[in-house]
This record gives C-alpha cells, sequence and structure tokens, in this order.
C-alpha cells in the first residue's frame, strides 16, 4: 500500500528507504537519493511546530517530523513555537492533503 | 562569449481585463515591432513565450501572428520566474550561436492557473500564497523583531512608485494606517501587502553583440545571470526568514558580472508580498540581515526610487509570465535614461530579482550599459 492510499485511510505514514534509510518526503515510490525502494514507517510519530499563523480564528502552523518532514496543518487550540503535536487528523479532500494536530 | 544585449522592448498596461491569451500576447509584441521599425522580423531566429496559461502552442501562435518564421519556438513555465527563465533561455539561444536574435514575449491573464502550486502537498490544505507568505512574515517578524508597521511601508513606497508608472494596475497612493486597516487575509497578512494577479504583457527582444550594435545606439547588456532552483516544495526552505535561492542566485550573478551589490545602481525586486522585499534585499546583500524594513523607509523618506521604481509586484500588479519580462523592462528604461518620472539619478548598473513559489527557485540579472 502506498503512502497516498495510507493517508487516505487516515494514516500518516513516514516512507523511508530500504536501502539507504533516508526519509523520502514529498512521498515517492524510489529513493530520490539512491532510487531504492520506499517502505512506510507507521505511526504515531512526534513532531515540533517551527511556525504558525491564523485566518479568521483557525490556526494553522508549519510542523516537522523526523528533523526532515514539514507540512502546513491545521490546529485548534492557540499553537506555540517548538510544541511538540502529532497528527490527530489526516486525508485527502479534492485532491489535495489535509492535516490537523494537537 | 559572446555579449548579449537588450535592442528593444513592448509593454502593456496591466488591467483586470477580460481578454484572451493570444491577444494579450500579441499587444506587447506588435507595440514592439512598431516602436522598432530597425528591426527585421525576418531575422528572429527565436520566439519564446513565457506564461502559465493552459492554452498550447503559444509560441508558433505568437510567431504567426507577428509574421515570424523562426527556426526555434516554444514556450517557458516556471511559475512566477518564467519570464527571467525565458530571457535566460534567449541569452543561451544567442550566446551558443543558435540564434541571432530572439523575440521573449511574457503574458498572463488575471485567473492564471499558476497562482496555485496543486502538486504541492506539503502545504495540506493551505495551497494558497497567502498562507507561505504569512508563515514568511511571522517568521521574518519573529526573527529580527519587526512590526506589521514597518513592513506596511514596503507597501506603501512601493503604490507611491507604482503612480508614476503608467502601466500600473494602482494608481493610488496609500499610508501606513491604509495597509494596516485594509481587509486582514490572515493574522499575518493584509490585503495591501500582498501583489494582485492581473492581466499584462511584455517582450523584449534579445541579439548577439553583432547584431545589437548594427540595430541600435543604445543596447543594455545582460552581463551577469544566476539561478539557483533549492525545491519545489514550500517547505522545504530552509529558513523561512530569508530567500536561500536568491542569496545563491545573486552570488552567481554578481560574480559572473564582476560586480557586487553596492555597485548596483538600481534594482527590480520580487515584492510579491511586503515581507518578500526586505528579505530579498538582505539576502542579495544590499544591507544586512534584519535591517531591510529600515532600508526600505530610508528610500521611502527621501523618495530614492532605487528599489522598485515601477513600483514592485505590489503596485504594478503580477501577470505572472509577464512580470519577469516587465522587470526587466524598467531596468532598460532606467539604464537608458527612459524612465519618466520613475527615473533613478544616472544609473550605470541595475539588477532584476524574480522568484517562483516561496523562494524556492530564484533567478537574478545584471544589466549594464
Amino acid at each position: 500500500m502506498n503512502f497516498e492510499s495510507k493517508l487516505t485511510k487516515g494514516e500518516f505514514c513516514i516512507p523511508e528507504c530500504i536501502k539507504c534509510k533516508k526519509i523520502v518526503w514529498p512521498p515517492s515510490e524510489f529513493c530520490n537519493s539512491c532510487f531504492g525502494d520506499v517502505v512506510l514507517k507507521e505511526g504515531p510519530f512526534m513532531g515540533k511546530i517551527l511556525e504558525f499563523s491564523s485566518q479568521n480564528q483557525q490556526n494553522f502552523c508549519l510542523v516537522e517530523f523526523e528533523n526532515t518532514i514539514r507540512i502546513m496543518a491545521k490546529i485548534l487550540k492557540k499553537p506555540k513555537l517548538g510544541q511538540a503535536v502529532k497528527i490527530s487528523k489526516c486525508g485527502i479532500s479534492d485532491g489535495s492533503y489535509f492535516f490537523e494536530v494537537i | 562569449m559572446s555579449k548579449v544585449g537588450i535592442i528593444g522592448y513592448g509593454i502593456t498596461p496591466f488591467t483586470k481585463k477580460d481578454q484572451k491569451i493570444e491577444s494579450v500576447l500579441l499587444d506587447s509584441a506588435r507595440q514592439l515591432f512598431r516602436n522598432n521599425s530597425q528591426i527585421n522580423r525576418e531575422d528572429v531566429d527565436a520566439v519564446l513565450v513565457s506564461t502559465n496559461n493552459n492554452s498550447k502552442y503559444l509560441s508558433p501562435i505568437l510567431s504567426e501572428m507577428t509574421g515570424i518564421q523562426p527556426k526555434i519556438s516554444h514556450s517557458v513555465e516556471s511559475l512566477c520566474n518564467s519570464g527571467t527563465n525565458s530571457i535566460v533561455s534567449a541569452y543561451s539561444y544567442i550566446a551558443s550561436g543558435l540564434a541571432n536574435m530572439v523575440l521573449v514575449t511574457g503574458a498572463e491573464r488575471y485567473d492564471s492557473p499558476g497562482q496555485i502550486l496543486q502538486w504541492d502537498n506539503s502545504r495540506g490544505e493551505f495551497k494558497h500564497p497567502i498562507f507561505w507568505a504569512s508563515i514568511f512574515t511571522k517568521s521574518y517578524k519573529r526573527e529580527f523583531s519587526i512590526s506589521d508597521e514597518q513592513l506596511a511601508i514596503v507597501s506603501v513606497k512601493n503604490h507611491k512608485q507604482a503612480k508614476e508608472n503608467p502601466n500600473a494596475l494602482s494608481n493610488k497612493t496609500y499610508t501606513v494606517d491604509d495597509v494596516m486597516n485594509s481587509k486582514k487575509l490572515t493574522e499575518d497578512l493584509r490585503l495591501l501587502d500582498c501583489s494582485r494577479p492581473c492581466t499584462g504583457s511584455a517582450s523584449i527582444i534579445m541579439a548577439s553583440e553583432e547584431k545589437a550594435k548594427q540595430l541600435t545606439d543604445e543596447p543594455i547588456w545582460i552581463t551577469g545571470i544566476g539561478q539557483k532552483t533549492t525545491s519545489a516544495g514550500f517547505t522545504k526552505n530552509t529558513s523561512f526568514s530569508t530567500m536561500e535561492s536568491t542569496k545563491l542566485a545573486s552570488q552567481t550573478a554578481l560574480e559572473m558580472s564582476k560586480k557586487n551589490s553596492k555597485d548596483i545602481d538600481v534594482a527590480e525586486i520580487h515584492d510579491a508580498f511586503s515581507v518578500c522585499e526586505p528579505m530579498a534585499l538582505e539576502s542579495m546583500g544590499f544591507t544586512a540581515e534584519g535591517k531591510g524594513t529600515d532600508m526600505v523607509n530610508e528610500l521611502h523618506s527621501t523618495n530614492n526610487f532605487k528599489i522598485n521604481p515601477r513600483g514592485g509586484l505590489i503596485g504594478t500588479g503580477h501577470p505572472l509570465g509577464a512580470t519577469g519580462i516587465a522587470q526587466t523592462i524598467e531596468i532598460v528604461q532606467q539604464l537608458q535614461s527612459n524612465a519618466g518620472k520613475r527615473q533613478v539619478d544616472d544609473p550605470n548598473v541595475g539588477l532584476v530579482h524574480n522568484m517562483s513559489a516561496a523562494a524556492t527557485s530564484s533567478t537574478v540579472l545584471v544589466l549594464e550599459k
């Protein structure tokens, strides 16, 4: 099962190269370093908020996982810089990924 | 390597017109040839079209509509820096000897599909550029203790300068309070902090040294080119308060032209949002890190048009594929002392900074008399 199939089911996985162990992001079938095959590591994973802002009382933040993967995500409570978070919701809607963290 | 010069240009007003892309393209090319009757269209070896429009075969279409049968004709797309990418391609064709003269035309409609990079799923549902701009703005303010009011001066300055540009989308001036009280798009971004998509077209004709000297008394030479793409995805940026690709591209361009940032007399900077201007100025070495807003404030308070004389993207509008070419035309006009009320005092060296998708890719050009 690939990254998007997992994401569609609400599961956020981290793609990692079998050969060189590099985390592959954005998700791909192949490693962008050695072109090795990729496996999906299953979570949950803890991330760290790097930056945030808000729109119409809805907070959004930039979160980093495993010192490599960064995503933009919703967060319900007022975020703090460096705050540890995990993904509470994720999926694909109209072709776009979505993420929410707590 | 043989020198490459810009020998003519044409540009349209930037508007909100609902006009077919083919007509938009033709408008600036027609103006170019009308204003430069010494240029024989039979001598144009290549026609490059810069656009994010989804219409197909636009370069052969423009060629046919302008009566040119070029050896080389194709489109160039790289989101917001398509324009300077097409200039770099034209330069390469000429410098390599594949072409002697190249027409480069950029055009976009107000509803360009290039405004949102659908591929970048790391942005989640926050794909509109206002979200990366908000992260840049928050990060820049936090890192260097900058206020919203300090950033608002970028918009005030560039709207003021756009008022002297007859092709600009905006012809209004604003105060810092006006910017602060404009519609709040996010916690960190107001409407007047943003450039606006629009319809517009810009064309230049580039030529080899021999051809340029035959056809004009005042060619403007492209003496430095730097480009860097660090990623496609916004979240891969190593910093959100500086522009890495801009820093690297400017170093390459300045090295090629044997200049440094102190030698630049006039510059067009890609101010897609207010925060981009100080970030770019710092990344290119015009001022120290965190001091970009001080420089902007000083330029504004002394009415010095050195940075973004035509009004930047914020004042002039941002028809993506035309922007880099319009920026280049402004520097050509400045170096030819032909910029009217926007004219900077006797410039010899100019710079163009054009970037894409949250500074994941930057192009910097150095132009000289």
